[in-house]
C-alpha cells in the first residue's frame, strides 16, 4: 500500500518546480539554530499535502513555513514560542503531535486506558480463577460422538 | 471478447460464493452431509472463475487491450512485459481483482487440504469464507468493474503512475494482500467455531499455519513497502505513520499478538475466548485497512479512488462483517469453556503480556489513525496526528514489550521462575549493557536515549540466543552432543529465537539510522566534493541516457575513502516520462556493511550546479534484514513436524472424502 503514499508523495512533488524540501539556500549559517529548526520543522504539518511534516514537504508552502520558524528563530523566539506563534495564525492543525485538550483528551488517554483496563481485566480474572479452584469439566460431547464413543467402547468390549 | 468472459467468470463466481455460502450452513442446521459436502468442490469452482477473470484482465494488460477502460487508464504498450503485468494491481478496480483472487485462492486451499478438518467446522468456515467472498465480488461488479469497455479503443494507454513502475510494485502489494487475506482464514475458522458453539486446542492446530504463513507475508509485504519508499522517495525515511502504513501495521499487530495466544491456546488450551476475538480483530483491522485506503476517506491527495458510492459499499462490509462477528462473539463466546490454569510468572503469563501490549500498541495506531477523522465528522475540528505523536506513544509501549520479550521463552509453561530466567539470561543483559557503553563512547550527538534502544536491541537479540544455547546446553555439553541436540530441536523452537532476533535486529537499524544518520544538503558544480562520515563524494559531471519509456538525466559521482582509496561511483539521475509528461527521483544507493550511502539529485541549475541531497545510513539495512529473518523464523516454524503432520486421522475416514475433490 505504500504505492499510494507514494503518489500522494508524487502530486506533492509536481505542485513545485524545486524537487526537494529543504533547499540549501534556506538553510541557515548557524548549525546549532539550524538543527533547532529542523528539529521543529518535524513536528510542523504542511497543511496542503497528507500527513507530511513541512521537513519533508516540497510544497510552496512547506517552503514559506521553514523560512517562517527560521526567522522566528532568528528574531530570538524559542520552540514553544515558535509554536504558539503558528498555532495562533494557522490552528491547531498545523501541529503533528496535537497539544493536550479537551478535544484531544480521548486520543492521549486511550492508549494508556487500554493498558490499564487489560492490566485490571488480567488481575480481576486471576484473582476469580484463584477463589474458585477449577471445577475443571470437561467439554459436553455432540450425540454424534456420544453414538461413537458408545461404538468403540462396544467393540472394545467385544473380544 | 475476453474482458466479456472475465466479466462473466466474476459473475459466475460470485453465484457459487452465494451458494457456497447459504448450502452449507443449512447443512450443518439441519445434520445434512450432503449440503455440508457441498461448501468444498464450491470453493475450489468458485476459484477457478476468478482465476479466468482475473487471467482475462491479465490478458488484456500483457497484450495491451485499450478498448478496456482500465488498462487504457493504467498502461501503455511501450512499457516493459513485468510493469504491463504489475500494473494490474497498480490501480483500484485490479487490486480489488488481486484481493479476491487470493481470497478465494485460500477458501479452495482449505477446501484442498483440509482433508482432516471435523466436517461441521470445514462446512462453517467455508461458508463464512464464501460471505466475505461474496461482499467483494459484489463489490467489484457494481462499483468497480475492471472490465468496462470504451466505445472508441484510444490507439496508446495513459500509462502507468511512473513512481509505481518499479519492482516494488511486482512484491509488495500482493504479499500485503496475502497477508491480510491470510487472515481471513482466521477470521472464518473463528466465526465457525463461534456458530458451533465448541472450540479446543485442534482448532488453534489447524488455525495456526494460516496465522503464520499470513503473518509473515505481512511482515515481508510491509518491510518491502518501506523499503520501497526509502529509496524511491529520495530523502530515505523508511517509516512515516502515513495512514496508509498504519492500516498495514494494525493487522500485523494484532495478527503477532494472535500467533502468540494461538500459543497457549494449542499448547495448554487456555486462552480460547481470547484467541478468538484476536482472529476476528485481525481481519477486521484488514478489512478496515483495506476501506481506509480504498474508500478515499483519507481525503485530499489520497483520494484517487474518492467515488464515494465505493466508500460507502466499503464501509457497509465492515458495519456487516465486524459488527456481525463481534455481536456473534459477545452472543456465543460465553459458551466457550475456558481452559488451563497458569500462574501470572509462567509462559502463558508471559505471552499474555505481550498480547497486553500488543494490542494496546495496535489500539493507539488505531486512534491515532482514526481520531482526526473522527473528530472532524463529529465536531469538524481538524487536527494533526503525525510521528511525533506515534513516537511518544507507540514507542515506549514497544521498547517496553522488547524488554520483557527475552523472558518469554526462558519460562516454563504453569509455572516459571523469573529470577531463573534472569539468572540465565545475565549474559544477554550484559552485552546490552556493554552496547550501550559503546554506543555513548563512539557516537556522538543523536538523542540521550539512542544508546539505551541500542541496548535493548542488543538484549533481545542475545537473548534469543541464550534461548537457543540453554536448549542445546552448548555451553554445558561436548559440542558434538549440542549439536545433535540443536538438530533435534523443534524447527518452532527456532523459529522463535530467529523471529526475536530477527525484531531486534530492525530495533537496532530503526534506533541507529533515526538517531545517527547524517545529512548533507548541498548545491555541487562538477569537480567539487563533499565529505560525509567516513568518505568523500567528488561530483564528475552530468549525462543523459534514454530508457524503454522514460528518459534519464545522471549524475556521476566518484566516492573515497577521506583520504584513502577509491571506493565506486554512485549515478543519481532524475527520470522523465514523456507519457504523462511526470518525473521521479532515482536515488544511488552505495551498500557499505549494512550501512549505506543515499544520494539523490535534484533539477540542475542554469548555472551548471546541481542541488543534490547526501545521506549517510549507518545500519539501515538491519531494519529489513531484521522482517527477513522474521519471515524465515516464521518459515521454519512453519515447517515443524507438529503442523506437518497435523491431527491423527483415521485411514478410512480419508478414503471417504477423497472423492469429494
Amino acid at each position: 500500500m505504500k504505492y499510494l503514499h507514494a503518489f500522494a508523495l508524487l502530486i506533492a512533488l509536481l505542485w513545485s518546480s524545486p524537487l526537494w524540501a529543504v533547499q540549501p539556500d534556506e538553510m541557515l549559517s548557524d548549525p546549532v539554530l539550524e538543527a533547532r529548526a529542523r528539529a521543529l520543522s518535524e513536528e510542523l504539518r504542511c497543511m496542503v499535502c497528507q500527513n507530511e511534516s513541512i521537513d519533508d514537504s516540497a510544497a510552496p508552502l512547506a517552503h514559506d513555513l521553514r523560512v517562517l520558524v527560521r526567522q522566528r528563530m532568528q528574531a530570538g523566539d524559542s520552540d514553544a514560542q515558535v509554536l504558539d506563534f503558528l498555532v495562533a495564525r494557522y490552528g491547531e492543525f498545523v501541529l503533528l503531535k496535537p497539544r493536550l485538550s479537551w478535544h484531544t483528551a480521548a486520543l492521549w488517554g486511550l492508549p494508556p486506558a487500554v493498558l490499564l483496563i487489560g492490566i485490571v481485566m488480567l488481575v480481576v480474572v486471576a484473582r476469580r480463577r484463584n477463589d474458585a479452584p477449577a471445577t475443571a469439566e470437561p467439554a459436553k460431547l455432540t450425540a454424534t460422538e456420544e453414538t461413537r464413543v458408545a461404538e468403540l467402547l462396544r467393540d472394545e468390549g467385544a473380544p | 471478447m475476453i474482458p466479456e468472459i472475465g466479466h462473466y467468470a466474476l459473475m459466475l463466481a460470485l453465484g457459487l460464493a452465494l451458494i457456497q455460502g447459504i448450502m452449507p450452513i443449512v447443512g450443518t442446521r439441519t445434520n445434512d452431509a450432503v449440503l455440508m459436502s457441498m461448501a468444498a468442490p464450491t470453493a475450489v469452482a468458485q476459484f477457478a472463475f476468478v482465476a479466468i477473470a482475473f487471467g482475462a484482465l491479465a490478458v488484456c494488460y500483457v497484450t495491451s487491450d485499450f478498448s478496456v477502460l482500465n488498462v487504457f487508464q493504467n498502461s501503455n504498450s511501450q512499457m516493459p512485459l513485468m510493469y504491463r503485468l504489475t500494473s494490474i494491481w497498480g490501480n483500484h478496480e485490479g487490486s480489488m481483482m488481486l484481493w479476491v483472487s487470493i481470497l478465494t485462492f485460500f477458501g479452495a486451499l482449505v477446501a484442498v487440504f483440509g482433508t482432516n478438518l471435523p466436517v461441521v467446522l470445514k462446512a462453517n468456515a467455508l461458508a463464512v469464507q464464501a460471505w466475505i467472498a461474496a461482499a467483494f465480488h459484489l463489490f467489484i461488479l457494481v462499483t468497480s468493474n475492471p472490465f468496462v469497455r470504451i466505445a472508441d479503443a484510444p490507439f496508446e494507454g495513459r500509462d502507468l503512475n511512473p513512481i509505481l513502475q518499479d519492482p516494488g510494485l511486482a512484491f509488495h502489494p500482493p504479499m500485503l494482500y496475502l497477508g491480510y487475506v491470510g487472515f481471513s482464514i482466521a477470521f472464518s475458522f473463528a466465526i465457525a467455531a463461534l456458530l458451533e458453539g465448541r472450540i479446543d486446542a485442534a482448532w488453534a492446530r489447524w488455525v495456526r499455519p494460516w496465522v503464520l504463513g499470513a503473518w509473515m507475508c505481512l511482515t515481508l509485504g510491509i518491510a518491502g513497502g518501506s523499503y520501497w519508499a526509502y529509496y524511491e522517495l529520495g530523502w530515505g525515511g523508511f517509516w512515516f505513520w502515513d495512514p496508509v502504513e498504519n492500516a498495514s501495521l494494525m493487522p500485523w499487530l494484532a495478527g503477532t499478538a494472535l500467533l502468540h495466544s494461538a500459543v497457549v491456546m494449542e499448547k495448554r488450551g487456555a486462552l480460547k475466548v481470547w484467541t478468538i476475538l484476536l482472529a476476528i480483530l485481525a481481519f477486521s483491522l484488514s478489512l478496515i485497512g483495506t476501506f481506509l485506503v480504498r474508500s478515499g476517506v483519507l481525503t485530499s491527495v489520497h483520494a484517487f479512488a474518492t467515488d464515494p458510492t465505493r466508500g460507502i459499499f466499503i464501509l457497509a462490509i465492515l458495519i456487516l462483517f465486524i459488527g456481525g462477528a463481534l455481536a456473534l462473539y459477545a452472543w456465543r463466546a460465553p459458551l466457550l469453556k475456558q481452559g488451563g490454569l497458569f500462574a501470572p510468572i509462567s509462559r502463558e503469563g508471559a505471552l499474555v503480556f505481550n498480547n497486553l501490549f500488543l494490542t494496546t500498541a495496535c489500539a493507539t495506531v488505531f486512534v491515532g489513525t482514526l481520531y482526526p477523522l473522527a473528530l472532524e465528522a463529529l465536531t469538524g475540528d481538524k487536527i494533526s496526528v503525525g510521528p511525533p505523536f506515534f513516537n511518544s506513544t507507540f514507542g515506549p509501549l514497544f521498547i517496553a514489550l522488547m524488554a520483557a520479550m527475552p523472558f518469554g521463552p526462558l519460562m516454563s509453561w504453569k509455572r516459571g521462575d523469573l529470577l531463573g530466567a534472569a539468572q540465565r539470561l545475565l549474559t544477554a543483559g550484559l552485552l546490552g549493557a556493554v552496547a550501550i557503553a559503546a554506543a555513548f563512547a563512539l557516537e556522538h550527538g543523536g538523542p540521550v536515549l539512542a544508546p539505551f534502544g541500542v541496548g535493548i536491541a542488543v538484549f533481545v537479540m542475545a537473548g534469543a540466543v541464550t534461548d537457543i544455547a540453554e536448549r542445546t546446553l552448548i555451553l554445558r555439553l561436548p559440542f558434538r552432543a549440542a549439536l545433535r541436540r540443536a538438530l533435534g530441536l523443534p524447527r518452532s523452537a527456532w523459529g522463535t529465537a530467529l523471529g526475536h532476533f530477527g525484531i531486534g535486529a530492525t530495533l537496532l537499524g530503526i534506533v541507529a539510522v533515526t538517531a545517527w544518520g547524517s545529512e548533507r544538503i548541498a548545491e555541487i558544480k562538477p569537480g567539487a566534493s563533499l565529505d560525509i562520515a567516513h568518505y568523500r563524494l567528488t561530483f564528475d559531471g552530468l549525462f543523459s541516457r534514454a530508457g524503454p519509456n522514460y528518459h534519464d538525466v545522471v549524475g556521476r559521482f566518484t566516492v573515497r575513502r577521506i583520504g584513502g582509496e577509491l571506493i565506486g561511483t554512485m549515478e543519481p539521475s532524475r527520470r522523465t516520462f514523456p507519457a504523462r509528461n511526470e518525473a521521479t527521483t532515482e536515488a544511488a544507493l552505495m551498500t557499505r556493511g549494512v550501512s549505506q550511502l543515499y544520494l539523490s539529485l535534484g533539477d540542475p541549475n542554469r548555472d551548471g550546479t546541481v542541488p543534490v541531497r547526501l545521506y549517510f545510513k549507518p545500519q539501515v539495512l538491519m531494519i529489513w534484514l531484521g522482517a527477513i529473518i522474521m519471515f524465515i523464523g516464521g518459515g521454519l516454524s512453519l515447517s515443524d513436524r507438529r503442523l506437518r503432520v497435523g491431527a491423527p486421522r483415521p485411514a478410512k475416514a480419508r478414503a471417504r472424502l477423497q472423492p469429494a475433490e
